[in-house]
């Protein structure tokens, strides 16, 4: 029988990652994801595995470097400073192929911002984030459950790809505790890593590098980052969708915020607003079909997020000018429902022909 | 016919990038030679710094990466945890350990993490073009110290091997120079010794190799040579800073 226990977002995704075979941690503490290193710090040893409280962000994402390159599966976590220190090594662990995660557990900016939740990292963790052409894959959770799940499952897309796969999450997500059922099935062993440097036994040397000073190989390199995101867009692109066959207008929301746009819905229909939620799992590669689909019958979206207006963007590239988007939303406090609905409301007598 | 003298089956048969004159390739040729003669090519992992020797994995017939600037030992740390079997080096010049890696070589050391340091200090930047080092001596003109390096504006030059020997971390820290033949064989015992370090008593270590840099120092190889003998030294004094063995023998 799996396990039912209570437990805070930034544990269970330590959790997750304990149960993804996860060999090493790498971390530098910061709030609001605390409590996930110091979780780490006590189950990676309980395993068998590394733990290293590194000197900074820039060395643990090297130390991810290091570990990714040796075959083994290794992550760290942070929150949205210290995951701007870690764009430097996230740009060359893109650059060199290698599987890695992250978690970025959010809270306001811009500089030092604040210690409280956030989502507005979107367009760091969406569009790469450091320097050059690459993307990550981006995860988002919106209960510990998940927390749990699809840190796991960003072991499994980072080696599928070999690239870097960021879970964006929240301090309302890290911090609350919530039931988890912890599965008892083992997940999937890693892939075998014939890339890896292991002492050069019985093969050629391998080597790990970003530096193609040849141009032509260099776009060559390029393109193969560009090819294995059209494989993820086509192969890993998912959503939630929440009573949207009839609606009027459509949230999109992740994380924290879908929460709350979830029950903006089920008020919404009581009192008669035609309210639909289209929740993106995966923000890159972001559900832009799903949206295409819903924008096919006379319906407006609107963005609800913890930004002055990030994921927005990606509505109406998907949209594409047929239908009203708008968003709604503040960096540093979440919206609550009736704020939502009376924002809502509005919309909906404004396309009413 | 008995050889003598050939390629270390660790050193690849290639023409190199480096300046007539400069360290790079000798050091590369010691490294190759104790891999060799340790037996442990196919063990061996290295990191290649960002600055002149990036390219190391282009000379070197063993795995290697190449990490972000600075970061050089952060990865080599993880590699040698995570592959406790294999013999982990990172290979830096002066600007990846002394400047923008600082914390990163300091910490390191601290923790003794049980990996090989070869840190090649030619007192300039290369790759870039000639400008200021951590390690530029005072008066040492450089393309941002044109009128020579002056310790009230740029700071004094930085003495690693000194630097890391306040830390209890490391277990053998040794500084030489290959501006002679003699030197050039101390280096090399420094080499094999401090891959013996890893390998035999799973400690840190680091070796300081004074090297010329004859594009930028606007020298001749051969005056090269001698700069080190008679300036780089009175900066830099050759030398033993930390030994394990002598504090074995001392009990």
């Amino acid at each position: 029988m799996p396990q039912k226990i209570l437990m805070m977002g930034n544990e269970a995704a330590g959790a997750g990652a304990i149960l993804a075979h996860c060999d090493a941690y790498f971390g530098y503490p910061i709030t609001p994801q605390n409590e996930f290193t110091a979780y780490m710090a006590r189950r990676m040893p309980e395993e068998d595995r590394i733990f290293i409280q590194a000197e900074s962000e820039l060395a643990a994402i090297s130390m991810v470097y290091g570990a990714a390159a040796t075959g083994k599966r290794a992550m760290t976590s942070s929150s949205s400073p210290g995951v701007s220190l870690m764009q430097e090594g996230i740009s060359y662990i893109a650059g060199s192929r290698l599987p890695a995660v992250v978690v970025n557990v959010q809270r306001g900016g811009p500089g030092l911002g604040g210690i409280g939740p956030s989502q507005a990292d979107y367009w760091q963790a969406t569009r790469g984030g450091g320097h050059g052409d690459y993307r990550t894959i981006v995860l988002a959770p919106a209960s510990a459950q998940e927390m749990l799940l699809l840190t796991a499952k960003a072991f499994h897309l980072a080696d599928r790809y070999r690239m870097v796969c960021v879970v964006v999450a929240d301090a309302y997500l890290g911090q609350m505790m919530e039931p988890v059922v912890v599965p008892d099935e083992p997940f999937p062993a890693p892939p075998p890593k014939p890339w890896a440097v292991t002492g050069c036994k019985g093969r050629e040397p391998n080597t790990i590098k970003s530096l193609y000073l040849i141009e032509a190989e260099l776009d060559q390199a390029n393109y193969l980052l560009h090819q294995t995101c059209d494989a993820i867009a086509r192969e890993e692109t998912q959503c939630e969708l929440v009573a949207v066959d009839d609606a009027q207008l459509v949230l999109v929301a992740y994380g924290i915020s879908a929460r709350v746009c979830r029950e903006a819905v089920a008020v919404g229909r009581q009192r008669g607003l035609k309210l639909g939620l289209l929740r993106p799992i995966t923000l890159f590669p972001f559900p832009t079909h799903a949206i295409q689909a819903l924008a096919e019958r006379p319906v407006a979206f609107l963005s609800v997020e913890m930004s002055m207006g990030q994921m927005v963007d990606d509505v109406r590239l998907a949209v594409g000018g047929r239908r009203a988007v708008e968003h709604f939303g503040r960096p540093a406090t979440l919206v609550d429902a009736e704020e939502i609905l009376d924002r809502a409301s509005h919309l909906i007598a404004a396309s009413q022909p | 016919m008995s050889t003598l003298y050939e390629r270390p089956a660790s050193l690849q048969n290639c023409l190199t990038h480096y300046c007539a004159g400069c360290g790079h390739g000798i050091v590369h040729r010691l490294i190759a030679e104790v891999i060799d003669e340790l037996g442990i090519r196919e063990s061996v992992v290295g990191m290649a710094p960002v600055g002149d020797a990036v390219l190391l994995h282009k000379y070197l017939r063993i795995d290697a990466c190449e990490p972000a600037h600075g970061r050089t030992v952060a990865a080599a740390v993880a590699i040698k945890r995570l592959r406790p079997e294999c013999v982990v080096f990172s290979y830096q010049g002066d600007g990846d350990l002394a400047a923008i890696g600082t914390a990163e070589t300091v910490h390191a050391a601290n923790r003794g993490e049980p990996v090989s340091v070869f840190f090649v200090n030619n007192a300039v930047y290369g790759m870039t073009g000639g400008q200021m080092a951590p390690t530029t001596m005072l008066d040492q003109r450089t393309a941002t110290t044109p009128l020579g390096r002056r310790a009230d504006y740029h700071g004094h030059p930085i003495r690693v091997c000194e630097l890391l020997a306040t830390l209890d971390g490391p277990a053998y820290l040794e500084r030489v120079a290959i501006s002679s033949p003699d030197r050039i064989r101390q280096a090399k015992r420094a080499v094999r010794k401090s891959f013996l370090t890893q390998i035999e008593r799973s400690a840190y270590s680091l070796v300081e190799f004074l090297s010329p840099c004859p594009t930028y120092w606007r020298l001749s190889p051969v005056e090269s040579m001698a700069f080190i003998e008679e300036h780089m030294t009175a900066t830099f004094p050759l030398g033993v800073y930390r030994d394990w063995e002598e504090s074995d023998r001392r009990g």
